[in-house]
C-alpha cells in the first residue's frame, strides 16, 4: 500500500507519546549511499604496513638493508679482485700492502703509467695485500648469512617450544621452563669451544657452504639451536600466557571451539607480529655473537672473512691503518642499526596495544 | 612469601646441580684432556698424572668425588697450574668486580639521568641527541668500541695512559664496560618515564601545586625505575663477573679471561669452579631482583 506513505502526519501534540511516522519512511537512494563503506576494508597486516611505511626511520632502515643487499650481490661481479687474492700486476705481486683507500702501490702505479687499467681499491688493501673492499663485501655476506640463519633456527625452536609451554600450562609449563632456566645458566662459551673441538675431528671441507665457513660456524649454529632459542621461547610463552587470559579466548572456548582452532584463529594471529619483531631483533644479536666469537678466534675459518674477524684482525694494525678497523665497524653498525630500527618500527606498527 | 622463597631456593639449587652435571659430562665427553697440551708426554707420565688427579676413574665416580668435595667447600686445585681454584677465582673476581662496580654505578647514574632528560624533553633536540648516541652504542660490538676508545683517547689524544698493573687507570675500561648497559638503561628509563608522566597521579601532583622538581623526582621517578630494577640485577651480575672482551683489550687479568683460558686449556677443575661461581651468582641475582621487585612495587605479588 504505497499510497499510505503519502498520508500527511497528523499534527503532533508536543506532550503526546505519538510515534513520529517520518522515522519509518523508506530510505531514499541518496540516504542508502551514505551507508556504503567508503574505503575498502583494510586487513590487520595492510594497516600495519601502511603505518610502517609512514615511519621515516623504517624507510631509512629498509633502504639501508636494500643497499647493503644490492652491494653484496653486485660488488663481487663488478670488482675484479677475489677475497683471498693477493693483488698482482702482470703475474707479479704488486706489494699493495696496507694501502689507503683509492691509493696505488708503486708497482701498480707503474702499470697504470704503462697504460694498464686497474680497478681502484675503494677501501684500500689489507696487511697481506688483498683488496679490502671485496673482503668487507664478503665479510658482510658471511655475517648476514650467519645472522639470518641463526635467527631462523631460534625462531623455529623458540616458537614451538614457547607455544607448547604457554598453551599447555600447569606442570608441563613448569618443567619446560625449568629446562629453559638450566640452559640459560650454562656457559655458552664452554659449549661452543667444546663443540668446535669435537667437530674439528670431522672433515667438512667438501660440504658446499659450510666447508668454506669452517667448523666453528657449524658449532655456532648448533649452539644457537641448543642454547640461544631460550630467550625467544620465554617471550613467546609470556605472550601466549597473556593472550590466553583474554575474554575472546574464553568466549571461543565457551561456544565449544576446539583447542587447535583457538590456537590457530585467536592466539597465533595475535602473537605473530611479536614473533616477527623478535626475529628481526635476533639478527643483530647473532651478528654480535659471531663478531664476539671472531674476537676470540672462534669465528669463520681463514681466509674467509666476516665483519667480526675483519675488525678483529684490524685491531693489531690499529695505529698505522685505522681505516681497516673503521670500514667493517661502520658496516656492522649500519646493519645492526638498520635491523634494530626496523624491529622497533615494526613493533610500533604492528603491536595491537600501541594501536589507536 | 616464605613458602615461595623456599620453593624458589630449592629450585635454584636443583638448577645449579643440573648445570654442574651437564657441564661436567659435556667437558669429559669431548676428546682430549688437560694433559695433552703443548709437550707430548710419555704414556707412563700421562698415567701418573691421570691417577694423581683421579682422571683414570670412571666419569661417574669422578663426578661423585667432585660433588662430595664441593659440598665440603673444596673446589680442588687447577690441573694446569696446581693452584687452589678458590683462591684463583676470588683474586681474579676481585679485579673484575672492582671495575664492574664502577661500571654499574656509572651506567646507572648516567643512564637514569639521560633517560629522564630525554623523556622530559621529548621530541626536542636533547632527546634526539641522546637517543642517537644511545642507539649508536647499542649497535657496536664491545670490542670495536673498546678499540676505538683506546685508539682515540690513548693513542691519538694521549689523555689517559695505557692500562697496566703497575699503573692501573680504570677510566677507559670502566667507560667501555658501562656504555652498553648505560645505553639500555637510558632507553628503559625514557620509555617508562614517559609512561608514568601520563598517569593521573602526576596530574594530581601538579594540580596540587607541587614543584616540578618534586613531581619528577618524588612522584614520577620512583615508579619509572621499576623496569630498571629488574634489568639491573642480571646486568650487574654480567658486568661484575668481567667482560672477557674488555679484559682482553685492556689486558686486565679478571675472571672473564681466566674462564676462557681454562676452557682452551681443558683445565677441568677450573672450568667447573668458574661455571659454578658464575651460575650461582646469576641465579642468586635473579632471585634477589624478583624479591626487590615486590618490595618496590606492591602491585606485584609473588605466588
Amino acid at each position: 500500500m504505497a499510497e499510505n506513505y503519502n498520508i500527511p502526519t497528523p499534527k503532533k501534540n508536543p506532550l503526546s507519546a505519538q510515534v513520529n511516522l517520518k522515522k519509518f519512511e523508506k530510505a531514499t537512494e541518496s540516504e542508502k549511499k551514505q551507508q556504503d563503506v567508503m574505503a575498502p576494508s583494510r586487513s590487520f597486516f595492510s594497516d600495519g604496513m601502511r603505518k610502517l611505511f609512514r615511519n621515516p626511520l623504517a624507510i631509512f632502515s629498509l633502504i639501508v638493508i636494500i643497499v647493503v643487499l644490492a652491494l653484496i650481490i653486485i660488488a663481487p661481479i663488478v670488482v675484479p679482485y677475489g677475497y683471498e687474492q693477493i693483488i698482482s700486476v702482470n703475474g707479479q705481486s704488486a706489494y699493495a700492502v696496507n694501502l689507503l683507500p683509492f691509493h696505488w702501490s708503486a708497482a701498480e702505479q707503474q702499470a697504470i703509467d704503462g697504460g694498464a687499467k686497474l680497478f681502484p681499491h675503494i677501501m684500500g688493501t689489507d696487511e697481506l695485500g688483498r683488496d679490502y673492499f671485496i673482503r668487507v663485501v664478503y665479510g658482510t655476506r658471511v655475517s648476514l648469512l650467519v645472522g639470518v640463519f641463526a635467527s631462523v633456527i631460534c625462531l623455529i625452536i623458540g616458537t614451538i617450544y614457547g607455544s607448547i609451554a604457554g598453551y599447555a600450562g600447569g606442570k608441563v609449563d613448569l618443567i619446560m621452563m625449568r629446562i629453559v632456566d638450566i640452559i640459560y645458566s650454562l656457559p655458552d662459551l664452554l659449549i661452543i669451544i667444546l663443540l668446535s673441538v669435537v667437530l674439528n675431528q670431522y672433515d667438512f671441507s667438501r660440504v658446499p657452504v659450510i666447508g668454506k665457513l669452517g667448523t666453528n660456524i657449524i658449532s655456532m649454529f648448533i649452539v644457537f639451536a641448543l642454547l640461544y632459542w631460550v630467550g625467544m621461547a620465554r617471550q613467546v610463552r609470556g605472550q601466549i600466557l597473556t593472550i590466553k587470559q583474554n575474554d575472546y579466548v574464553l568466549a571461543a572456548r565457551s561456544i565449544g571451539a576446539k583447542p587447535s582452532a583457538i590456537v590457530r584463529k585467536h592466539i597465533i594471529p595475535n602473537c605473530i607480529s611479536v614473533i616477527i619483531i623478535m626475529t628481526a631483533q635476533q639478527i643483530p644479536s647473532a651478528i654480535f655473537t659471531e663478531s664476539y666469537l671472531s674476537f676470540l678466534g672462534l669465528g669463520v675459518s681463514l681466509p674467509m672473512p666476516s665483519l667480526g674477524s675483519l675488525a678483529n684482525t684490524a685491531r693489531s694494525g690499529m695505529q698505522s691503518a685505522p681505516w681497516r678497523l673503521v670500514f667493517p665497524a661502520v658496516m656492522i653498525v649500519l646493519i645492526v642499526l638498520a635491523f634494530n630500527l626496523l624491529g622497533d618500527a615494526m613493533r610500533d606498527a604492528f603491536d595491537p596495544r600501541l594501536r589507536q | 612469601m616464605a613458602r615461595y622463597l623456599v620453593k624458589r631456593i630449592l629450585l635454584a639449587l636443583l638448577t645449579l646441580f643440573l648445570v654442574c652435571f651437564i657441564t661436567f659430562f659435556a667437558m669429559e665427553a669431548v676428546p682430549g684432556g688437560p694433559f695433552n697440551g703443548e709437550k707430548a708426554k710419555s704414556e707412563a707420565v700421562m698415567a701418573v698424572l691421570n691417577q694423581r688427579y683421579g682422571l683414570d676413574k670412571p666419569v661417574w665416580v669422578q663426578f661423585f668425588n667432585y660433588m662430595k668435595n664441593l659440598l665440603h667447600g673444596d673446589f680442588g686445585v687447577s690441573l694446569t697450574t696446581g693452584r687452589d681454584i678458590w683462591t684463583t677465582i676470588s683474586t681474579s673476581f676481585a679485579v673484575s668486580a672492582k671495575i664492574g662496580i664502577m661500571a654499574v654505578i656509572v651506567a646507572l647514574v648516567f643512564g637514569i639521568i639521560l633517560g629522564c632528560v630525554a623523556a622530559l624533553n621529548r621530541n626536542k633536540w636533547p632527546d634526539h641527541v641522546i637517543i642517537f648516541f644511545v642507539t649508536l652504542f647499542t649497535a657496536m660490538p664491545s670490542f670495536v668500541m673498546a678499540s676505538f676508545l683506546l685508539l682515540v683517547f690513548c693513542i691519538q689524544l694521549k689523555w689517559v695512559p695505557v692500562f697496566s698493573t703497575s699503573n692501573p687507570n680504570y677510566v677507559l675500561p670502566v667507560i667501555a664496560l658501562s656504555l652498553p648497559p648505560m645505553a639500555y638503561i637510558t632507553r628503559l628509563t625514557k620509555t617508562s618515564m614517559l609512561d608514568v608522566l601520563g598517569q593521573d597521579y602526576i596530574r594530581t601532583a601538579k594540580a596540587k601545586g607541587d614543584r616540578p622538581f618534586k613531581v619528577i623526582f618524588v612522584h614520577a621517578l620512583r615508579n619509572a625505575l621499576i623496569p630498571v630494577i629488574t634489568y639491573v640485577g642480571p646486568m650487574a651480575a654480567g658486568v661484575l663477573t668481567g667482560s672477557l672482551v674488555i679484559e682482553k683489550i685492556f689486558t686486565i687479568g679478571g675472571l672473564g679471561s681466566k674462564f676462557v683460558d681454562s676452557i682452551t686449556k681443558r683445565d677441568y677443575t677450573m672450568i667447573m669452579g668458574t661455571t659454578i661461581f658464575l651460575a650461582t651468582l646469576m641465579i642468586a641475582v635473579n632471585l634477589l631482583s624478583d624479591i626487590v621487585y615486590t618490595i618496590v612495587d606492591p602491585r606485584i605479588k609473588l605466588e
